[in-house]
């Protein structure tokens, strides 16, 4: 299937051979792990021992030694929830829209973004049990048959909402990650002896790559990209809803659905970013993520950046426009109250930072990309504790108006979700094809014989 | 017929006559369905074991499995011989008598169980009237204090009491025979019949002379009345009368004299309605900011060194005629004097001075006001304050010197509390018998020979006449939870050699001294009523006062003025440039002899909202001044003495400039585990000067420390804003429009301008047809006192949590008072204009800054029990739903905590369990949970909350269904005012009132449709919850 058009350059560099995209992609699962990946991963895994030990702190003291009070409910934990469910969302974008919208750019990034969805998902989860009261007892949100009479969950409660979205969200990239590993499996069962053939045999369900395989592969495909696609827009207008149904002034805003997908999708997209620079350097991926993949992803973050900034002035201006009093407040406290700091950091990283990107020669710098994808994922973390702590911690009654002060246990907790995250997506990197092989090939120009290189 | 035989069978097995059946029809219970026997009938023996094995395992791996899934079961044990009165989970109530100190309240005590666990008051009372304070509320847990003695004490060691008695008759009489001193020592007693056992002691060792001080003396008040009416006396004072009160720096509804009964006055002539449209103005003229004086309508900051001048010079206004004092200009005391003389007769002016000479010039102004006979009376005399810093610190001087053989401390603690401590301490060391009585072995009882533990009040019978002819009696509510211990009186009529217990002694006393008629059911009565009242008759050993008519001339001719005035110019200055100290009396503490107290040590101050601890409070300008912060640590030396440790700063709006305040009541080094070591002693600040003692100095200094203290306060924001969260006026205002400073706040909508109440997102409303609980706070007799808060707290099982965990904003109060100053940049009219406005020129940070001499508004704030409670949609597991009569439910075994309704609470009423607090050693002082002795305070009713659950009031759900119950059971409604909530029953100025609103009977719909519909509002009505909690506005006299 010959895709590229001529007057765009090449999706992967290098002039590539099919039996090039096997050997390059395989050789990091086949290998002995490197230097690097062993140092990166003693770094996780030290990281998670810690945060679990904190973890393991928190549920066996109460949550009283985070720096929550009767006043601040929520800060780091339910900042971290949301932050990893919005990174989360760059995976999707990247595998269901794009797919669908057939960009075809995506192949080589799309398996990276959407194992980086999981493990962010799955971080989400962890903060979901760990801002419980009694995380023993959290299988009551969902609606379980039992035997307390008619005891049903709360329909009304956006947390409610929360678990099914979160839980479908999870479900679908899960398989829609794993259906695509299932051919790229095979070829690297056909590869493997021994044990490790045994195991990716398992992995790789009986996949021999027959007509009818690839027809169910891309039929699956195009169904699971169309569930995804609207889970992209609806988990995180549903995680906004924990805010905008509230009466909280700061929370209760109907602009969050659409700003909070956009800054998903910004801060997905920084992540991915992020990752993405380390493994083509780590894996000597250069040749399938290429500058241009670098500039496209780019793009997107100076666009959502863009939405998102204005979704600020937004809230300000109807916050001044409405006339509600406590709201006017509410908006002049974020940005010159006790926590303006936290504000400016996000009006920097999130509003004026990505503006850069404007400029070719920055979004082409990949550098520059490298600090700006971790300047943009601070900015996003400050902008959902500006919105969580900021709002919470002076709201109606003068009166309780309190600080919040994080302790070791709030961040260790967040460590813990670093540590997870990492250790996941090296133990994916490593064992797992980190870019989808099957799908690489078909946008490579030719499927025999080396390519010229041109430019 | 007879030849009809004809037999009907019922079966065919009858008929037959089967051998099985005729085995069966004999047995009465047919047993012949057993599960064993038939199967043994269908299988072999083998088989059986097998399976019933197989069952068995199932089963109890099963039981076993969940029984560790479940909390343990504890069995309720039931009573072999059931107690006569004692009924399971039916409560007793025993009216009795709360005296400590100066302190008194006739209170209702309840016993579940055989155990005393929460006090109310008496409403029977002619004195509190039913009303309580935070220190009444909180005695009922220094009974199950582990710090108390359990047995009596030689040097140390455990003696027998019988013993112990005959050690210490043989040394009293030895000392008696060889002519030394015997002294008891105590507080102000005011009980009779104690004074009768004291004086039959003295009969027995008439070298006793019995010395009663005062930790907080008004030892100046006594002294005066002494040289004006040549009575030593505090009078009756009657707030409730009085147009016009003037207070120079007097904390009557907080800490002086008689708070509650001054409470009740004061609110009063506070109310506001229909059917009275009048108020008392109330002026404070003051040093730091007391509770008093945040109540006031105007306040005057003044220095303490100032006080006397300014006594003065009010009395040369009112008199006309001058004494030779500084002269002084001040336009509030011309208005004052003004507001005055235009109210002879129906005003007060009093004065919390410990200095006789300020002390006689305001006897001589309510003389010249005409004020004795109408809202002071010295005719039926207050004896809950008897103390004499003359003759206490003659016993120091004669101990110090080595005079004294023998010393009885009783209610007492000198070693602590008393200024001259040190010396008390030498002479103790040169006394042969030292005796103590207290209930712990704390500072003063450390260093007796004998420690003879007294019992606690709800342990004992006693008695008290609070008031001349105001008869009051304390009964057991349960036996001696250590039997070694003995009630004081017993312990002194034990060593007179009156073999009496002091059950009978009363008895006896009251026979022969009070009651008249017919003994046994006067006295039956007297008992079950707690109070009785008899103005006719007098007891002989408290006050022999005959009737004094006071006229203006009678007194001033006796006395001499000018000798006044020389010693009032000596010590006080009409303006002074130096920085000066007043030590004060703080609402939960007090003198510090409940500090063991963790409910009086977690109580927020009414003004500052910090707990457990004391600390300088300091101006605004001074703060400013000096660069202090908040907790900011200090040294301070007052009079040349260093206080043993540094304290925090506190830095609060209507102290007067250039003052420190410091509270005393703490340091306690002996008090108990809770109590010692918790901010710093003051006592010895105190000085003795012209016979009595003073508690303000001008030789002070701070030097800052440099280092930064944790002041825990439960509210940190002092402003409100400008927010209609208190809506306010004033009192004429008020007369024109009795919906003045109310907000009525509209929502812009496509249909043009809607109340909130008009837009809805719920389609229909859930009906409440039986009941709808309620309640109406008004804003204009809460004083802020607290009693709420700790009757709250004992009532629903509310946890302790600490210093470190209060500083960290999660103390567990279900009802807090808030506390707001005014800015300078609230715009000050009268109209509801000024809400959500600043003044020209403001800005936020401005708002937020509290005035220099603020006004001050209290608003206990709890659950407002929304109809549409933003708290419940959110719950994902519907944990706090909504009943039927209006009450927001907490199901604490259904809640996970995932916070979000208390983040969704615009009132921020909820409390979470951060940590688990009972059984738990981190929390040690949560005594109410976390020892054996203390859960006996438990209420029963009331579930004790695991961790991660959230709760928060309930309105005293417990207390609602057992009206219900008590109503359904009697085939009746409940009736209005049968059932209270417990922070509505202890209130001492009922400011809260609580019914049900759908009974058009009741209090509460008077007040809310007939009586005060104008001045009622909801909280934040703009985002229509529809709370079922109102608010009174608050009216000033200004």
């Amino acid at each position: 299937m010959q895709v590229t058009s001529p007057v765009r350059p090449p999706l992967v560099t290098g002039g590539k051979t099919i039996s090039d995209v096997t050997a390059d992609i395989c050789k990091q699962v086949e290998g002995k792990p490197s230097k690097m990946w062993i140092i990166s991963f003693t770094l996780s895994v030290i990281c998670l021992g810690y945060g679990s030990y904190c973890l393991w702190m928190t549920w066996w003291e109460g949550l009283g030694l985070w720096g929550l009070n009767k006043t601040i409910g929520w800060a780091w934990d339910i900042t971290n929830f949301v932050w990893w469910v919005g990174i989360g969302h760059a995976g999707t974008l990247i595998s269901a829209v794009l797919l669908l919208f057939r960009q075809k750019w995506r192949t080589s990034i799309n398996r990276a973004a959407e194992a980086m969805t999981i493990f962010a998902v799955l971080c989400a989860a962890s903060f979901i049990l760990a801002h419980m009261g009694r995380p023993w007892m959290a299988y009551w949100a969902l609606p379980l048959p039992n035997s307390f009479g008619s005891l049903w969950v709360n329909f009304n409660s956006p947390l409610v909402w929360d678990v099914f979205a979160i839980s479908t969200y999870l479900t679908v990239s899960l398989v829609f990650w794993y259906v695509g590993l299932i051919p790229d499996f095979a070829t690297i069962r056909e590869r493997a002896t021994g044990i490790r053939r045994v195991i990716y045999g398992a992995l790789s369900f009986g996949w021999v790559g027959s007509a009818k395989h690839w027809s169910r592969y891309e039929a699956i495909s195009l169904v699971l990209a169309g569930l995804s696609t609207p889970l992209v827009l609806s988990v995180h207008t549903i995680v906004s809803m924990d805010f905008a149904t509230s009466v909280i002034p700061g929370w209760h805003t109907t602009i969050f659905p659409p700003y909070f997908v956009a800054g998903a999708i910004f801060s997905g997209f920084a992540m991915v970013l992020t990752l993405m620079l380390i493994t083509r350097v780590v894996f000597k991926l250069q040749d399938y993520v290429t500058i241009e993949h670098i500039e496209s992803m780019n793009k997107i973050i100076v666009l959502t950046g863009s939405i998102v900034g204005i979704a600020y002035i937004t809230e300000f201006f109807i916050a001044w426009y409405s006339g509600a009093p406590y709201e006017s407040y509410a908006f002049v406290n974020r940005m010159s109250g006790p926590y303006w700091w936290a504000y400016w950091s996000m009006m920097t990283c999130n509003v004026i930072s990505p503006q850069l990107f404007w400029i070719r020669a920055v979004r082409r710098n990949i550098k520059i990309t490298f600090v700006l994808s971790i300047v943009v994922n601070i900015g996003m973390w400050f902008e959902r504790f500006v919105i969580i702590a900021t709002s919470l911690h002076r709201d109606y009654l003068p009166s309780s108006w309190a600080m919040f002060y994080p302790t070791k246990y709030d961040v260790g907790d967040y460590l813990f979700s670093f540590g997870l995250f990492f250790t996941l997506f090296l133990l994916f990197a490593k064992y797992f094809p980190v870019i989808n092989m099957a799908e690489v090939k078909s946008i490579i120009k030719s499927s025999s014989g080396k390519q010229e290189h041109k430019h | 017929m007879s030849g009809n035989n004809k037999k009907y069978w019922k079966g065919i097995e009858e008929l037959s006559n089967d051998p099985t059946f005729v085995k069966n029809s004999l047995s009465e219970f047919p047993e012949f369905l057993s599960v064993k026997d038939a199967r043994a009938e269908a299988e072999d023996e083998s088989s059986n074991g097998r399976r019933d094995f197989l069952k068995l395992l199932g089963f109890s791996v099963t039981a076993a499995s969940l029984a560790a899934c479940d909390a343990p079961i504890k069995k309720i044990i039931p009573y072999v011989n059931k107690p006569e009165d004692v009924d399971p989970g039916i409560a007793n109530w025993y009216a009795s008598t709360y005296q400590n100190g100066g302190e008194y309240a006739s209170i209702l005590v309840k016993t579940r169980e055989g155990r005393p666990i929460k006090i109310e008051g008496n409403p029977l009372s002619s004195i509190t009237k039913g009303g309580t304070s935070a220190r009444v509320q909180a005695s009922v847990l220094s009974l199950y204090d582990t710090a108390r003695l359990e047995y009596f004490k030689e040097k140390g060691q455990r003696i027998s009491k019988e013993s112990a008695d005959s050690k210490i008759i043989s040394e009293l009489t030895a000392i008696q025979n060889a002519g030394g001193k015997i002294r008891i020592v105590s507080s102000s007693i005011y009980s009779p019949s104690t004074k009768s056992a004291i004086l039959d002691f003295i009969a027995k060792y008439p070298n006793t002379q019995h010395i009663q001080y005062d930790a907080h003396s008004v030892s100046g008040l006594l002294k005066a009345n002494q040289s004006v009416f040549d009575k030593h006396i505090v009078p009756s004072y009657d707030f409730s009368k009085a147009n016009v009160i003037v207070s120079f720096g007097a904390d009557f509804l907080g800490t002086w004299i008689s708070p509650i009964e001054f409470s009740k006055q004061y609110a009063t002539a506070k109310k506001l309605g229909k059917s009275k449209k009048t108020m008392v103005r109330h002026y404070q003229i003051e040093t730091n900011l007391s509770l008093t004086g945040s109540n006031a309508d105007t306040r005057l900051p003044i220095k303490p060194s100032q006080e006397g001048i300014f006594v003065a010079e009010l009395y040369n206004k009112l008199a006309g005629t001058k004494i030779s004092t500084p002269s002084l200009k001040n336009a509030t005391l011309d208005k004052i004097a003004n507001d005055l003389l235009a109210n002879k007769g129906h005003s007060l002016v009093v004065s919390g001075s410990n200095d006789v000479n300020v002390q006689i010039l305001i006897n001589q102004i309510n003389t010249l006001l005409n004020n004795y006979g109408h809202t002071l009376d010295i005719n039926t005399p207050c004896n809950l304050y008897q103390g004499d810093d003359t003759s206490m610190f003659n016993f120091v001087q004669d101990a110090k010197s080595g005079n004294i053989g023998a010393v009885v401390f009783y209610n007492c603690n000198p070693i602590y509390d008393y200024p001259l401590s040190a010396d008390l301490e030498a002479g103790l060391k040169k006394t042969n018998l030292t005796i103590s009585l207290s209930d712990r072995e704390d500072e003063t009882a450390s260093l007796c020979k004998f420690v003879c533990p007294d019992v606690h009040f709800l342990e004992s019978w006693n008695d008290a006449e609070p008031k001349k002819g105001h008869f009051s009696l304390a009964q057991p509510t349960i036996t001696p939870l250590f039997k070694d211990t003995r009630p004081a009186q017993e312990s002194i009529l034990a060593w007179a050699g009156v073999k009496k217990d002091f059950y009978s002694y009363i008895q006896n006393y009251w026979k022969q001294n009070i009651l008249s008629g017919d003994f046994q059911s006067s006295w039956d009565k007297a008992l079950h009523d707690g109070v009785y009242v008899s103005a006719a008759t007098t007891t002989n050993n408290i006050s022999e006062a005959t009737s004094v008519t006071v006229t203006e001339d009678t007194t001033i001719s006796n006395l001499d003025l000018n000798s006044v005035a020389e010693n009032i110019s000596k010590i006080y200055k009409a303006d002074s440039t130096g920085i000066e100290i007043n030590l004060y009396e703080k609402v939960g503490i007090g003198t510090g002899n409940q500090a063991n107290n963790p409910w009086l040590q977690e109580f927020p101050d009414p003004i500052s909202k910090a707990t457990w601890d004391n600390y300088v409070t300091v101006s605004q300008k001074y703060a400013k001044e000096k660069s202090l912060e908040q907790g900011s640590m200090v040294s301070v030396t007052i009079n040349g003495k260093s206080l043993d440790k540094s304290v925090p700063v506190v830095v609060q709006p209507g102290q007067t400039n250039e003052t420190f305040s410091l509270a005393m009541g703490y340091g306690r080094t002996k008090a108990g585990k809770c109590g010692d070591g918790i901010g710093v002693n003051v006592f010895p600040a105190v000085t003795y000067r012209n016979g009595t003692l003073h508690y303000f100095s001008a030789n002070v200094s701070i030097a800052a420390t440099g280092e930064k203290g944790i002041i825990a306060q439960t509210q940190t924001h002092e402003t409100i804003m400008a927010r209609p969260i208190i809506q306010d006026s004033i009192l004429s205002e008020y007369i024109k429009n009795p919906g003045a400073g109310r907000f009525h706040p509209m929502i812009m909508t496509p249909d043009g301008k809607k109340k909130p109440s008009e837009i809805s997102v719920w389609s229909g409303e859930h009906i409440k047809p039986n009941h709808l609980w309620g309640m109406v706070i008004d804003l204009n007799s809460c004083t802020g006192c607290g009693a709420c808060v700790v009757s709250c707290q004992a009532e629903n099982n509310i946890p302790v949590v600490g210093k470190k965990e209060v500083s960290n904003r999660r103390e567990m109060h279900w009802i807090r008072i808030d506390r707001y100053y005014s800015s300078n940049a609230e715009i000050p009219e009268k109209g509801v204009d000024k809400y959500f406005k600043k003044d020209e020129g403001s800005s936020y940070d401005d708002l937020e800054q509290a005035s220099e001499n603020p006004q001050v508004t209290f608003q206990p704030m709890m659950c407002q029990h929304c109809n549409h409670a933003p708290c419940e949609t959110v719950c994902p597991v519907a944990a706090t739903p909504h009943s039927s009569e209006g009450l927001n439910q907490m199901a604490y075994n259904r809640c996970i905590g995932t916070r979000y309704c208390a983040n969704n609470c615009p009132y921020k009423v909820r409390r979470f369990n951060w940590f688990k607090y009972f059984d738990n050693s981190k929390f040690p002082d949560n005594t109410s949970m976390n020892n054996a002795l203390g859960k006996m305070v438990l209420n029963p009713d009331v579930t004790v909350r695991s961790r991660g659950v959230m709760e928060k009031c309930s309105l005293c759900v417990q207390r609602i269904q057992e009206g219900k119950l008590t109503a359904k059971k009697e085939g009746r409604r409940p009736k209005d005012g049968e059932i209270r909530t417990a922070c509505a029953s202890a209130c001492p100025s009922d400011a809260i009132v609580f019914g049900d609103m759908n009974d058009t009977e009741s209090a509460i719909f008077t007040q809310l449709h007939l009586e005060n519909k104008e001045r009622a509002y909801h909280v934040l009505e703009e985002i229509n919850v529809q709370p079922n909690i109102s608010y009174l506005t608050k009216i000033r006299n200004v």
